[in-house]
């Protein structure tokens, strides 16, 4: 009923019917191309320094970043910033190469793997991609990474390889579209520093409802 | 919410006595306005940007309907469920619904000014289902039992004091005047709300055609798990918010923050499309997105379809002196500064809102700092000629108008007039140069003094050759 209306008016306001085939097609080859519209040229550098703006952006926006030569030296850095915290607990994601690591640096902090939950104090994630001209983290729902982690948890440790550091959204749209067959996840978290609000007096204060920390292993390969 | 606009004189003159209110209204002006113009400046194609964006949104109007099918189709191939609502009506009981069907016994929201619009808390209440504000503005608002008053810093009208005092009452813990600690508190207490709700509502700042996904866009944090933690999750958005592509939502996404808070990207952005895959770990079993019309499939083909190119950035608002000075309460319903004075009249009728569009200083910043580039003052213009046309606008103003309508066709009649009245204001004013008393103009000579014509008519000069 509701729909037949407002599709209606649409359609009266339009001067026109139903589209007919030719109505159709600017917008139809429009969702086909799926074409960019215009990328600022900050987003356009080479490789190298858009792992720099990424770095800079992201800092700007309150992420703590720590720089690692390898994915296996992430338990080390994991367990040097929890203990430094006072944190006792990680709860993992149960992404493959999060598991494959040897967490026994780790030492007394408990490990565990499952969804996130109210009270956790830290969390580990992978990410899909990270997006250089706002210094934007990119994360998905799937399988092996559950969505609660990355906001239930005070401190949200995400691993980011350098070499999926791309320069515009752009980029991370078409990456996505080919690595699922152009069905998108159920979630996808564009994240950008810690949470946050101004809501009282338009005074920032950090840690709202999501993590009061963001931790980005930037793992330079 | 209830409707206060006609009453927006009243409201005004209130307004600008609060000292309350003035404190906080100068909170904004220090803070939004200053925070876009650093955020423009570090990005030298935002003009370049503002105008590929207006171009989209007229390309996005003239094919609604088709990019609107394929929404609703692309949800559906998700798992999603698609409910069109023509009024608020059919929006609430849409979700009433949904809610019912699914046994529910509280819900938790995201900060949704459709949900406003369509008076949604109310309407849960009403029939059994607690509604809890989760945005920390909107959460405060509803301890208050308040409404926004502003499109995106929903409790900017309030002072430290006046939160305090709030989470006092509602929250039984020591008061405290720390914004962090009261913030604490807020997410302390949300906590446990998020857990227990049987079903999240959110709103959407745009959804994608070509995938079926909504978008939110928060700081805080709260939209996430409002969406992620129940089982089941609504979004409430309205037709105009479609976009073909995620390259096109991008578009908008870059202009969005910085228009809105002048922050280079707003932490959460996050898309939801259908409910839980199979293997998921969470994320909600069921998604519902109700597109609510209310009023605007009859903008398109008007003058007012450019209204509906608006991104909800609320930087007219934040740039607009009226707002600035009378805060967004004195409008008297959901959407305030000049957006608000252009689509209210449409929602509730302009025998209830003509004198928002009235509410202007045609100073032009509005149009100057909207991101899609909507002629705010003209669109005001509009109602004002509708208004004046329906006969509704008060009397001074019509006999003023078509007095000023009768001379004008009588050209000797009217220098004649204007020469003698320019005459007779000099001679009012005295030595001072300013009148501060002028028959027919009380409301502009009560709060400010006129300056008296300096000499001749225009046209007098223009005839000399004064050009
Ligand atoms: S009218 Fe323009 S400036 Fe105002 S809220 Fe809408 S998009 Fe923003």
């Amino acid at each position: 009923m509701s729909k037949a209306e407002i599709l209606g008016n649409i359609r009266r306001g339009l001067g026109r019917g139903e589209p007919n085939a030719t109505q159709r097609a600017a917008a139809e080859s429009r969702l086909a191309a799926k074409d960019n519209n215009l990328i600022p040229k900050r987003a356009l550098l080479p490789q190298a320094e858009q792992v720099q703006l990424f770095k800079d952006m992201a800092i700007e926006a309150a992420a703590e970043i720590i720089e690692l030569a390898s994915i296996a030296e992430v338990p080390m850095a994991a367990s040097e910033w929890l203990h430094k915290a006072n944190i006792q607990e990680l709860i993992t994601a149960s992404s493959p190469e999060l598991k494959a690591l040897d967490w026994s640096a780790l030492g007394d902090i408990q490990l565990s793997e499952r969804v996130g939950q109210v009270g956790d104090m830290a969390s580990i994630t992978s990410s899909f991609a990270g997006i250089a001209e706002t210094g934007t983290l990119m994360l998905h729902s799937s399988s092996d990474s559950p969505t609660t982690l990355n906001f239930l948890p005070d401190v949200h440790m995400v691993v980011l390889h350098a070499s999926t550091i791309v320069g515009p959204y752009e980029d991370a749209w078409k990456q996505l579209r080919t690595a699922h067959n152009g069905v998108m996840p159920r979630t996808v978290n564009m994240i950008t520093g810690p949470s946050r609000s101004a809501d009282i007096e338009q005074k920032l204060q950090m840690g709202a409802h999501g993590p009061r920390t963001l931790v980005i292993l930037l793992i330079n390969d | 919410m209830q409707i206060k606009s006609p009453e927006f004189k009243e409201n005004a003159r209130i307004a600008l006595q609060d000292v309350g209110l003035q404190k906080a209204l100068g909170n904004l002006k220090a803070g939004f306005p200053v925070k876009r113009a650093a955020a423009v400046e570090r990005m030298p194609e935002f003009e370049d940007l503002r105008d590929q964006a207006r171009d989209l949104k007229n390309h996005i109007l003239e094919n609604l309907d088709i990019y609107l099918e394929q929404f609703e189709s692309k949800v559906v191939e998700n798992g999603g469920h698609v409910h069109w609502a023509r009024t608020s009506e059919d929006a609430c009981k849409t979700i009433l619904d949904i809610c019912q069907q699914v046994g529910a016994k509280t819900v938790t929201k995201g900060k949704s000014m459709v949900s406003e619009e369509v008076n949604l808390n109310e309407y849960l209440e009403k029939n059994g289902i607690e509604p809890v504000e989760t945005d920390l503005g909107e959460y405060i608002l509803q301890l208050r039992e308040d409404h926004p008053s502003h499109i995106i810093a929903p409790a900017i009208h309030l002072n430290l004091e006046d939160v305090s005092e709030a989470f006092h009452k509602h929250h039984h813990r020591p008061k405290s005047d720390d914004p962090a600690v009261l913030m604490q508190e807020a997410r302390e207490m949300l906590r446990k709300k998020f857990v227990a709700a049987d079903v999240g509502i959110t709103g959407a700042n745009f959804c994608v055609a070509e995938t079926g996904s909504t978008i939110i866009v928060t700081n805080e944090g709260n939209g996430d798990l409002t969406q992620t933690l129940p089982k089941t999750h609504i979004v409430i958005t309205s037709i105009e918010k479609v976009v073909p592509t995620l390259e096109d939502m991008t578009l908008f996404q870059r202009l969005l923050a910085r228009s809105a808070t002048g922050q280079e990207f707003t932490v959460y952005n996050t898309l939801s499309t259908g409910p839980r895959r199979e293997g998921d770990q969470d994320g909600p079993e069921n998604f519902h997105v109700v597109l609510v019309d209310n009023g605007r499939s009859e903008m398109v083909g008007t003058e007012l379809q450019d209204m509906l190119r608006c991104i909800r950035c609320s930087a007219c608002m934040n740039h607009c002196p009226v707002y600035g000075a009378v805060g967004g309460h004195s409008y008297g319903w959901v959407y305030p500064g000049p957006m608000g004075s252009v689509l209210t009249p449409q929602m509730i009728g302009i025998e209830n809102a003509g004198l928002l569009p009235n509410a202007s200083t045609f100073c032009g910043k509005c149009e100057s700092v909207c991101p899609v580039r909507i002629p705010l003052p003209k669109l005001m213009r509009h109602w004002r000629e509708n208004e004046f046309e329906k006969h509704l606008s008060p009397k001074a103003v019509r006999y003023g108008i078509s007095g000023w309508g009768f001379f004008a066709k009588r050209p000797a009649l009217y220098r004649w007039v204007s020469r003698s009245s320019a005459w007779f204001m000099k001679k009012m004013a005295g030595k001072k140069g300013r009148i501060n008393k002028l028959p027919l103009a009380g409301g502009w000579t009560d709060w400010r003094d006129m300056p008296a014509p300096e000499g001749q008519t225009f046209m007098d000069q223009w005839k000399q050759g004064k050009r």
